[in-house]
């Protein structure tokens, strides 16, 4: 007997049952197929003016940093500001998102480098799939247009999320990932990610930048 | 046979960490940070309460078609690319992750904080096969330096001072200057990043735990505020998940429920920094990620506890508020337990996992006091199941010297009026309720060697400090 099989049987033997109930199987195929959504807080409720304004207080909360823009046209600038005011390196890398590749980066004096990170950028720029208000959490989806290895190893990630891509919940962003992949489908990494990393673990006092970045600047697009 | 475990000489042990007294000191923190961070962040969500009853709902739901979940999960990740492998105990997980990194013929493993690796003993395991296994979670690392096991399910290093951790670092880190100025905690912290992103990039393979596994999509999902955890499981070759067979949930809706309970009942925050869904390995087109994923599924005595009186317990989402919110681990720290688990999730866990010869001590380690019951997201009945398990050695008559050791240990809390105090104080409403109006109780926590021979008068406003010492005397 396979351990595979052991331990099907052990369950089984546990609870009384073979696998074979019409009824369980009903409820389970059910379930996974209405995905029922449960309490879903009144917090983030609001239109899309007031989940905004949630979605920055909630930023600011965690300790990241937070920029409107009026259009995308303004990523490049604002990226090479943040650079300077961290003096930084003028160099940026990022994934082939088109919606940032396409971004005149011509106009700064910026070094623009394209691809996953080795380890050896200080700073990179993610576009964001959408974001929760709830809690001020960003959604990002691995993959060629924005590598993981940008999410975590320069010591800046910098975020660019369109304002109408802000939804309340949770439960409201798995309808757009179901429709983007397929349902029950996913891609290989969604982060959520709230704030820079931190740690709690030298005598309990929080200390930002543990091994992902220590600090998370996020440019909120408007236009 | 999983981690030895020293659980049986529970009562030394405590006593030990008592005389020591630096954990008592180190621990201080836990109460005013785990304790009032969690009371604010579920103040600040009207729908907390909610919440929890949901997803001890979800939980039990899950529990109750547990095999079909897992093979509609193992369907699901294998089309998504990823390997399934099922372990019946510690050794079959242990040969089954050695096998893979062999495979790839690994010679470092990053890992990210994993108690289920931790439960099976893998970094010993992998350290006696020529592999060197690197924790990469802060409190982890440090706790291997010092060769311990983590005192705490979240923070396993709370049990240390940053001096401590300085002199390990300054023992270990022998390539850096020895000058060097650490007097700040967050020099500790860049130290530690420094050494470990080298290892990070030089790892072949990656070991994670897992937080939750979602049958819907064949997704394992890891919570941290480090961000070592993605760095585990995307810079080598191999990302592995060894994840217990309880951590299904059904749904990506279903996971979103209990989400909204761990990090605020663990740490107080709303949210982790990082939570992260993984679903098989890279795709076509990707440019990073491994590009192998496997799930090591463990039972290790978990299927056995469906369907009896410790089911309940495998609704736990590890968030540790049982043993933060505990007067007995406060005093005692994590380590004394012996075994894996602490505190009162460990108390009820660990009978259950390495048999009730050897934990049967731990759920003496209770005053009955209910916090930790009172706090769990997943309202487990921790103290009624610490109940069952007492019940359980005295009908066995287990060993005598057991019993004895019950009432000792009674005496132990009993003698410690800070401690005793605290506990009682919270204690006095519940087990006046427990004796429900009989005004006696017919088995007491600590007391089997008394309530053997006489009934136990409840509690009636006072405490039982001053009788106790009382009756001592006559006994
Ligand atoms: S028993 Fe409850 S409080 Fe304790 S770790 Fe588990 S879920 Fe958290």
């Amino acid at each position: 007997m396979s351990s595979r099989d052991t331990i099907f049987a052990s369950i089984r033997r546990s609870m009384g049952v073979s696998g074979e109930e019409r009824l369980r199987n009903a409820a389970v195929d059910d379930r996974l197929e209405r995905a029922p959504k449960g309490i879903i807080p009144t917090r983030a409720q609001l239109d899309a003016a007031g989940k905004l304004a949630l979605m920055i207080e909630k930023l600011e909360g965690v300790q990241a940093t937070v920029q409107k823009l009026a259009s995308a046209a303004e990523v490049p600038n604002a990226v090479a500001e943040y650079l300077r005011a961290n003096n930084l390196p003028a160099s940026i890398r990022h994934g082939e998102d088109e919606r940032l590749a396409s971004l005149d980066w011509g106009k700064t004096a910026l070094e623009v480098k394209r691809g996953p990170s080795d380890g050896h950028d200080l700073a990179a720029l993610s576009h964001a799939e959408s974001a929760l208000a709830e809690t001020g959490t960003l959604v990002l989806l691995s993959g060629p247009d924005n590598p993981t290895t940008l999410n975590f190893l320069p010591d800046h990630h910098l975020v660019v999320l369109k304002a109408s891509d802000v939804t309340g919940d949770m439960e409201s962003l798995w309808p757009r990932i179901r429709k983007k992949f397929g349902k029950g489908e996913m891609p290989r990494t969604l982060n959520f990610i709230t704030g820079p990393s931190r740690s709690g673990d030298i005598e309990q006092t929080i200390l930002l930048g543990a091994h992902g970045p220590r600090s998370l600047h996020v440019m909120i697009v408007e236009g | 046979m999983s981690t030895v475990s020293t659980a049986h000489d529970f009562k030394r042990n405590a006593e030990k960490v008592i005389a020591d007294g630096t954990v008592v000191k180190n621990l201080k923190a836990v109460r005013q940070n785990f304790i009032d961070k969690r009371v604010k962040a579920a103040q600040g969500l009207p729908e907390f309460e909610a919440l929890r009853e949901n997803a001890k709902e979800i939980k039990n739901h899950t529990l109750a078609h547990l095999d079909l979940y897992l093979e509609r999960y193992e369907a699901k990740v294998k089309e998504a690319g990823g390997h399934v492998h099922f372990a019946v105990d510690a050794a079959e997980a242990r040969k089954i992750a050695l096998e893979i990194c062999r495979k790839v013929g690994a010679k470092t493993v990053t890992k990210g904080k994993s108690m289920i690796t931790e439960e099976v003993g893998l970094n010993e395991f992998l350290e006696t096969n020529g592999i060197t296994p690197v924790e990469t979670d802060l409190g982890e690392y440090i706790i291997q330096l010092r060769g311990e096991r983590p005192s705490h399910i979240i923070a396993p290093a709370v049990h240390l001072n940053k001096n401590q951790i300085e002199s390990d670092f300054r023992r270990v880190h022998t390539h850096l200057d020895p000058n060097r100025d650490l007097t700040e905690k967050v020099s500790l912290l860049t130290e530690a990043r420094g050494v470990l992103r080298e290892r990070f990039l030089a790892a072949d393979v990656g070991i994670t735990g897992a937080n939750f596994l979602i049958a819907e999509t064949g997704t394992s999902i890891i919570v941290t505020n480090e961000g070592n955890g993605d760095l585990t499981q995307i810079l080598p070759k191999v990302h592995i998940v060894m994840a217990s067979i309880e951590k299904m949930v059904p749904t990506l809706e279903d996971v979103s429920q209990i989400l909204r309970l761990l990090a605020r009942s663990a740490t107080g925050q709303e949210m982790s920094v990082y939570t992260t869904l993984s679903t098989g390995p890279k795709r076509m087109g990707d440019l990073d990620g491994p590009e192998e994923y496997h799930v090591i599924l463990l039972d290790n005595g978990r299927s056995a506890m469906l369907g009896g009186e410790f089911q309940d317990m495998l609704r736990c989402i590890r968030c540790a508020a049982c043993m933060n919110h505990c007067p007995v681990y406060h005093q005692i720290g994590g380590h004394a337990y012996g075994w894996i688990y602490p505190g009162p999730m460990g108390s009820v866990l660990s009978p259950s996992l390495i048999g009730v010869d050897e934990a049967g001590h731990l759920p003496n380690a209770s005053t009955f006091c209910g916090r930790c019951e009172s706090v769990c997201p997943m309202k487990i009945p921790l103290p009624k199941m610490m109940r069952h398990w007492r019940e359980r050695e005295y009908e066995r008559h287990l060993n005598p010297a057991l019993t004895r050791a019950g009432l000792g240990f009674w005496a132990f809390f009993a003698m410690r009026p800070k401690l005793y105090g605290l506990a009682t104080r919270i204690g006095m409403k519940l087990m006046a309720l427990a004796s429900r109006g009989k005004g006696r109780f017919a088995s007491l926590p600590f007391a089997s060697g008394w309530t053997k021979h006489r009934d136990f008068a409840a509690p009636q406003g006072e405490t039982f400090q001053a009788r106790f010492k009382r009756e001592r005397g006559t006994r």
